[in-house]
């Protein structure tokens, strides 16, 4: 085990104002259970759950509410024992609507809990490891939600040779990993033993951006005597240095082609919460039913972070954070940078609700596009070298397949280019609706041709 | 009826909701402030007619953006900077004794016609300082090409012909090694527009730019070594003489580097310089031209092809 | 005289030469097209709309002579067309009826409420994925103009944050109702005269909670038109709608819709 610097940068990103002291040196809080929680089915990439209770029915902590449904997807557990008030279609935290069940917790919380049996990792075979993971509904908690084990069931041409933990947590407020690593830097260890197992030995990099010291040493502390190929790579602070594809390039100089997965260059990289979720699926038999939410900003009275049950609606976390300040004017759910604005504060948590950020007036800026000057920060910001100023200008002028061929699908959305623009250019956001079009076109496409060859087949 | 709202309301956007300390009018008065020390030059050699002319562009753009703004039903964009900006430069590149109605022609052609006839900022194909400067220099030839002495208060008695037209003319016996004619090029003591004449002060202002990374160096490198190089290929003429003087380095760090009409990446930056290099040497030394100064042409023809250069030079996708 | 000379021969001989050049390309390079196609494409009214889903009435008109389109797919040309190309092609016409976009909204800006301040693009699409959209109906009309963007006619307005299609001007051609993000956007028959404005199929009080003109299936116009035998109202949910088979013509339907939903046309036609 070895400290190293990483070796390799990427050109571009950005350096916002981290603002990381408001709660980074708040411990991990309990949060006492809400009275009523709404569990999405819809938590993570991919197809939603397939609801498996009805109104009415009395559950336990941790029993099995949504099935998986499809290969990419992901079950789901309730977090506590209640009784289901309704199934009904909420606003989720990226403003979509999908079904979440609505559950009155009951008060008393003394009942059995209906975790799966544990399972001793030394002895257990790599495919009840892998179950494990599957039933346990985990998914990668830093915010895009892909189902773990799908991460960690490489295609059988294909062999993991390096495990990449991110621990980098580039959005400014956030502290919820950096937390995690300071407090359960154990768990986090016994969750790479798994992971190690089950991708039959890959070497290890813990990659943690440098203004992170305390969770440097933490993790050389827990990790110190393990043997194998295990190294921490200290990341410059560099936003977005979160990013998979630039973490793999930092550790191991491998680069992602585009469109491909990390495991095409023989990579997994999974987010270092969840990796200590991995730890309590196996040793304890607990499903993903909580995680540390870090509730900050400046509209927030008491910044802390908090581990809450997966469903918690963002007022319960407000309260719990001494309330909201006068005059909050935006809500973000996740971190500033890549995180979405809310309309409200009735929204629920979900597994990947890594902050919760409140924002005055003071902070908030409003603004008015002006054309586009030609500057080139973007260009100079963009981590994937995309040229986003004509990506923009190409899908303003509502010419899609331009912005297609200027590489627009390699976009990771990570908000450099807007950021940095001096015009104030909603850049990312034609990024997006980019995107948004060209998959939706190549959807119609896809339907299109399997709708010709049933047509054949009839 | 209107349901009552609960509340006061949020507002509503796309991510990033962080935003660098960057605007267009912070980016256009970082600009300005790199051109005082060349501005304090123009007015310390050439007086108070430096300050009128100075006066008069920047006069003249802000009504004309004021009044074109007004007649295309647009919003008011004057507070962006940019106008301030064009009338500047394009009162350091007019000669001093111009009148200053045509001073004040020029401005109005800079943004009438060269900026928001194309419709404003971030349109425009051309440079309008320069645009207007090249109008004025074929509408106004022989007042834009007479570099009088009256307002002359250099420090010591300098040639009344600037050196390129010296170069043009093929001054033969005339002796390029004295070292004092480098040094008057570099401080300014010399004559020419009000703006070009001291290549330190305009390198102050270019520093402090790429200081604050407004500008990129490839610009200006590329442009001044282009020239530098073919000069020394050539030979006769030192090339620290065409470097120093007829704006070469007032175009290269101020004129070529405009955003909207340079291309955007690093590399498109480098070409569009040595394009810039390349046709200032040409039109200066080309032996049947009519002009000894090259530099507004050669950056109005880059703008042109700067489109094209995009095209060519597309940044590579990461992991390609 | 001899430069006169020489210069006439040498135009004469360049002038022959690219004579015979073009007649042998007439020849030889001649592309056959069928007459029928400029027929059917002077018989197309001309608007380029691309209703039809070809790029403009000349692809149309070589798709429908190739044989891989019918007739009858042109709106803005209506039945005259249609019967005329029909003949071109000797086919039966089938009659279609003239249809026009109805936005199945009626939630101004002083009706229904916004929840946030929305900053971004001005695109419906856009607005509609930053945290479900600002207007608290998750079903209504945005305003964000994507349809007025696409309408080839300019026959979409957007007033008071709504889109308003000024019936006159609009051919039906759809493209509108493929580019809304909330699917508001309806074609239905143009002599239709009594439309509901509403697309919210949600409980009552769900929705009086967000729109004061929002449909909450009271079936009071259902009730008032001669009840569900006669017909002219379908329900969906808690949402009524228009049965375009059979449409209802008593315009005091109208001040009878305690939600204020109901309209006739004149709403949307206000201006030219």
């Amino acid at each position: 085990m070895k400290t190293i610097k990483a070796q390799f940068g990427f050109k571009g990103g950005v350096h916002p104002q981290y603002h990381k002291d408001l709660a980074a040196e708040q411990p991990i809080e309990r949060l006492p259970l809400p009275k009523t929680l709404a569990i999405s089915m819809s938590q993570h990439l991919g197809a939603p759950a397939k609801c498996l209770v009805q109104k009415g029915d009395v559950v336990a902590k941790g029993q099995l509410i949504g099935e998986r449904n499809g290969f990419i997807s992901a079950n789901v557990h309730s977090p506590a024992a209640g009784t289901v008030a309704a199934i009904e279609p909420r606003m989720g935290p990226v403003g979509n609507w999908t079904d979440a069940v609505i559950l009155e917790t009951a008060e008393d919380q003394s009942g059995e809990a209906a975790f799966m049996p544990p399972l001793d990792w030394k002895s257990a075979s790599v495919d009840e490891l892998r179950a494990r993971v599957n039933d346990a509904g985990l998914c990668g908690m830093g915010g895009a939600g892909f189902p773990t084990v799908v991460k960690l069931t490489p295609p059988p041409d294909k062999h993991c040779e390096f495990l990449v933990l991110n621990g980098a947590e580039c959005e400014p407020y956030l502290t919820s990993d950096y937390r995690n690593m300071r407090e359960h830097a154990d768990r986090i260890r016994l969750g790479v033993e798994i992971m190690r197992k089950i991708l039959s030995g890959p070497a290890v990099r813990i990659a943690i951006e440098a203004n992170k010291p305390a969770a440097i040493e933490a993790m050389e502390k827990a990790f110190a005597d393990i043997d194998g190929n295990v190294e921490i790579v200290v990341l410059p602070t560099l936003y977005p240095q979160g990013s998979e594809k630039h973490q793999i390039y930092a550790c191991t100089k491998r680069l992602v082609p585009p469109g491909a997965l990390p495991i095409s260059v023989g990579c997994v990289v999974e987010n270092i919460s969840t990796v200590a979720a991995i730890a309590d699926a196996v040793e304890k038999g607990k499903p993903l039913i909580e995680r540390v939410t870090t509730v900050s900003g400046d509209g927030i009275v008491r910044p802390c972070n908090i581990l809450a049950p997966i469903g918690t609606s963002y007022a319960d976390l407000v309260a719990f954070a001494g309330g909201e300040k006068e005059g909050v004017r935006k809500v973000i759910s996740g971190g500033p940078m890549m995180g979405f604005n809310v309309p409200n504060l009735q929204i629920a948590t979900t597994k990947t609700t890594s902050g919760l950020l409140l924002f005055t007036a003071a902070s908030v800026f409003q603004y008015s596009s002006e054309p586009c000057i030609n500057c080139g920060s973007c260009v100079r910001a963009c981590p994937m070298q995309l040229n986003p100023a004509y990506i923009s200008r190409a899908v303003e002028a509502n010419d899609i397949a331009m912005a297609e061929s200027f590489g627009v699908m390699n976009c990771l959305e990570c908000g450099a280019c807007s950021f940095s623009c001096p015009a104030y250019r909603d850049v990312t956001q034609f990024c997006r609706r980019a995107k948004a079009s060209l998959r939706a076109a190549a959807a119609a496409a896809k339907a299109k041709a399997a709708a010709a060859k049933e047509g054949l087949k009839v | 009826m209107l349901p009552k709202q609960t509340g006061e309301k949020y507002l509503l956007s796309s991510s990033p909701h962080a935003h660098g300390p960057r605007t267009v009018s912070s980016l256009m008065l970082d600009v300005i402030v790199a051109l005082l020390p060349a501005f304090g030059c123009a007015i310390f050699f050439f007086g108070l007619r430096a300050l009128l002319l100075a006066g008069t562009c920047i006069a003249a753009c802000l009504v004309t953006e004021a009044l074109c703004r007004i007649a295309m039903k647009r919003e008011n964009s004057i507070g962006d900077l940019s106008a301030v900006l064009t009338g500047l430069l394009l009162a350091l590149n007019l000669p001093p004794d111009l009148p200053l109605w045509m001073a004040a022609a020029g401005g109005v052609f800079a943004i009438g016609i060269c900026k928001q006839a194309f419709g404003g900022l971030g349109y425009n194909p051309f440079n309008p300082a320069l645009a207007a400067r090249a109008f004025m220099l074929i509408s106004f030839t022989g007042p834009m090409t007479t570099w009088s002495s009256s307002a002359w208060q250099g420090l010591d008695a300098a040639t009344t012909a600037t050196p390129l037209a010296l170069v043009k003319k093929g001054a033969e016996g005339f002796d390029w090694s004295q070292v004092a004619i480098i040094k008057n090029l570099f401080l300014g003591n010399v004559n020419g527009c009000i703006g070009e004449t001291s290549a330190l002060a305009l390198l102050l202002g270019a520093a402090y730019l790429l200081c604050r990374r407004t500008i990129t160096w490839h610009i200006p490198v590329s442009f001044i070594g282009t020239v530098f190089v073919f000069a020394m290929i050539q030979g006769g003429v030192p090339p620290l003489v065409h470097v120093l003087s007829g704006g070469v380095v007032l175009g290269a760090c101020f004129m070529a580097t405009d955003y909207v009409t340079s291309p955007i990446t690093a590399k498109g930056k480098l070409i569009f310089g040595c394009g810039c290099g390349l046709l200032t040497m040409l039109i200066r030394t080309a032996p049947t031209g009519a002009y000894p100064e090259g530099v507004s042409f050669s950056i109005l023809i880059m703008n042109a092809i700067a489109p094209l250069i995009n095209r060519w030079t597309q940044p590579k996708v990461f992991g390609k | 005289m001899n430069a006169i000379i020489l210069a006439t021969l040498v135009i004469a001989a360049v002038g022959a030469v690219a004579a015979i050049a073009l007649a042998i390309a007439d020849k030889y390079l001649a592309v056959r097209e069928d007459p029928r196609i400029g027929l059917v494409t002077a018989a197309l009214p001309g608007a380029n709309c691309g209703g039809c889903g070809f790029a403009g009435c000349g692809d149309y008109a070589r798709a429908l002579v190739a044989g891989t389109a019918a007739p009858g797919a042109c709106a803005p040309g209506g039945d005259a067309a249609n019967a005329e190309i029909a003949k071109i092609l000797g086919v039966a016409a089938e009659a279609t009826e003239k249809r026009v976009a109805l936005v199945k909204c009626c939630g101004t800006r002083s009706e229904a409420v916004r929840v946030g301040d929305y900053n971004g693009i001005c695109d419906c699409a856009s607005a509609a994925s930053t945290a479900g959209g600002d207007k608290g109906c998750r079903y209504g009309c945005l305003g964000y103009g994507a349809c007025a963007n696409v309408c080839p006619k300019s026959a979409i307005r957007i007033e008071d944050g709504l889109a308003v299609v000024d019936k006159r001007l609009c051919v039906g051609c759809g493209k509108c109702v493929s580019v809304c993000p909330r699917k508001i956007i309806e074609l239905v028959p143009a002599s239709a005269t009594i439309h509901v404005l509403c697309n919210n199929p949600v409980r009552g009080p769900e929705v009086t909670k967000v729109c004061g003109v929002g449909c909450i299936g009271c079936h009071l116009c259902e009730k008032n038109s001669g009840g569900k035998e006669a017909g002219h109202f379908t329900f969906n949910g808690f949402l009524a709608h228009v049965n375009y088979q059979n449409p209802p013509t008593d315009a005091a339907l109208v001040s009878k819709c305690p939600r204020k939903c109901i309209r006739e046309d004149a709403h949307f036609e206000t201006g030219a």
